[in-house]
């Protein structure tokens, strides 16, 4: 089902979700031999935002990849509903994750590029979706040109742009402000209020956050392991 | 759409723009066929000997060529993350995206092997058993060399890795090969070695994709 908002913003409802509950408890997280973090624990309710802070390699998408079940982690466990994720499969399908490659194929056109990532993600594309996630993003005017003629922000417009077309409970974002404008910013701020008024969950790793409004604040260098741990395990 | 017929769309709609990597591998195949002749010498008869060899082993250095680009573009753009992340079956998308790779480059050296068995005075009765043995074994080539192209993921220089790496797994594929061309030339029926590689394609087909997912999730981590 689809439907437009009052106000033409470009937000829409597409799709329903099982709204849920995310959380982990004690997790931690080894790089190369470093412990990156340990003794981790955070919530985010249905229509929650955790932001995630912390110094540059204080394990900000390390913990997002770690939520999205592509990293795995030393030690705790991550949990939807309280109950434990033991099907990553599963779990990968109730989450969107835009990290800092933008997963974008250069040959192909704009819309092409949003909808092979809708019937993947939904088993169809919809045309009526396609145009309204690329008006979300202001990105309907460039929709037939090849993919490659897009600046950096423009291509991580389009890579936003993919969570709208499928709608999913949770979702993660890794430093989803870089290289867009104050306009976009203020689309990505519209996108992430309309997804956590339906009741899904976000996730941001952020300097800057100001495309949240409220949820809560996790600091990573809370988790950093003291200095004579540090090397201990090589 | 299922998963599977999104990503092999995708992925035959990505190699139609961008033909020029199908075209190379085809090339090459032609090229280094077409050496043969030159360096072995005209003699009709010493080439008809090894035509059905040197068949086999040029179409398996022109498919290894290929082989790296299964995954590394996905990788290296954040598109494996992603697919990773469908929430189907890792398998699935494995299996679509090594069909994309038969299909663009497996189905165009099968289609240009008569051709070039001309050049090497190939008699009538190979060309039949050659096109079988290539339509039998070429998949299997795809399947064993996805397993190979994610396992080199993230690696320097992964090209050269993959090659030592798979080009001894397809020993069996080029004897059973070479010898359905062979037996037709001396008046045998070549149906047994064409089983046999039918055998060898169900195997691959059977453990290759949840290898090949095994390994891509190694190399997302």
């Amino acid at each position: 089902m689809v439907r437009r908002m009052d106000g033409g913003t470009g937000e829409f409802q597409a799709g329903d979700f099982q709204a849920g509950s995310f959380s982990g408890a004690g997790l931690a997280c080894r790089r190369g031999g470093r412990m990156v973090f340990s003794g981790l624990a955070f919530t985010v309710a249905p229509g929650g935002a955790l932001v995630l802070r912390g110094a540059n390699g204080s394990g900000k998408t390390t913990l997002l990849r770690l939520m999205a079940g592509l990293t795995a982690a030393v030690a705790g466990q991550l949990a939807w509903d309280n109950r434990a994720i033991d099907d990553p499969d599963a779990h990968a399908g109730r989450l969107r994750f835009i990290g800092h490659l933008d997963a974008i194929k250069p040959a192909l056109t704009v819309a092409e590029n949003l909808r092979f990532w809708m019937s993947l993600w939904r088993g169809e594309s919809r045309d009526t979706v396609i145009t309204d996630a690329l008006d979300a993003f202001d990105l309907r005017r460039l929709a037939g040109f090849p993919a490659r003629l897009l600046s950096a922000g423009q291509r991580h417009r389009l890579a936003l742009a993919r969570l709208v077309v499928a709608p999913a409970p949770l979702w993660l974002l890794d430093e989803p402000g870089n290289a867009l404008d104050e306009s976009s910013l203020a689309a990505l701020a519209r996108a992430i209020a309309a997804h956590r008024a339906r009741g899904g969950a976000v996730v941001v790793a952020s300097h800057g956050a100001a495309f949240v409004d409220g949820g809560s604040t996790l600091n990573l260098g809370d988790f950093a392991p003291t200095d004579d741990a540090h090397w201990s395990e090589q | 759409m299922s998963v599977f017929s999104t990503v092999l769309a995708r992925d035959l709609r990505l190699a139609l723009r961008q033909s020029a990597d199908s075209l190379t591998v085809v090339a090459f195949f032609a090229i280094a066929t077409v050496l043969f002749p030159f360096g072995v010498g005209p003699e009709t008869n010493v080439l008809a000997r090894i035509a059905g060899g040197v068949l086999w082993v040029t179409a398996l250095l022109a498919a290894l060529l290929s082989l790296d680009r299964i995954f590394a573009v996905d990788f290296e753009d954040g598109t494996l993350d992603q697919l990773v992340l469908t929430g189907a079956p890792l398998p699935v998308v494995v299996l679509a995206k090594v069909c994309a790779h038969w299909l663009t480059t497996g189905v165009p050296l099968i289609l240009v092997s008569p051709i070039l068995a001309v050049t090497l005075h190939l008699p009538i009765a190979g060309y039949v058993p050659l096109v079988f043995a290539l339509l039998l074994g070429t998949p299997t080539v795809s399947l064993v060399g996805a397993v190979g192209a994610a396992l080199v993921l993230g690696t320097r220089r992964g090209g050269v890795l993959l090659s030592l790496l798979v080009l001894p797994l397809y020993i069996p594929v080029l004897i059973f090969g070479t010898a359905a061309v062979e037996a037709a030339l001396i008046g045998r029926a070549s149906t047994p070695m064409l089983s046999v590689l039918a055998g060898f394609m169900v195997l691959a087909l059977t453990f290759s994709p949840w290898a090949t997912a095994a390994a891509l999730r190694q190399a997302v981590e």
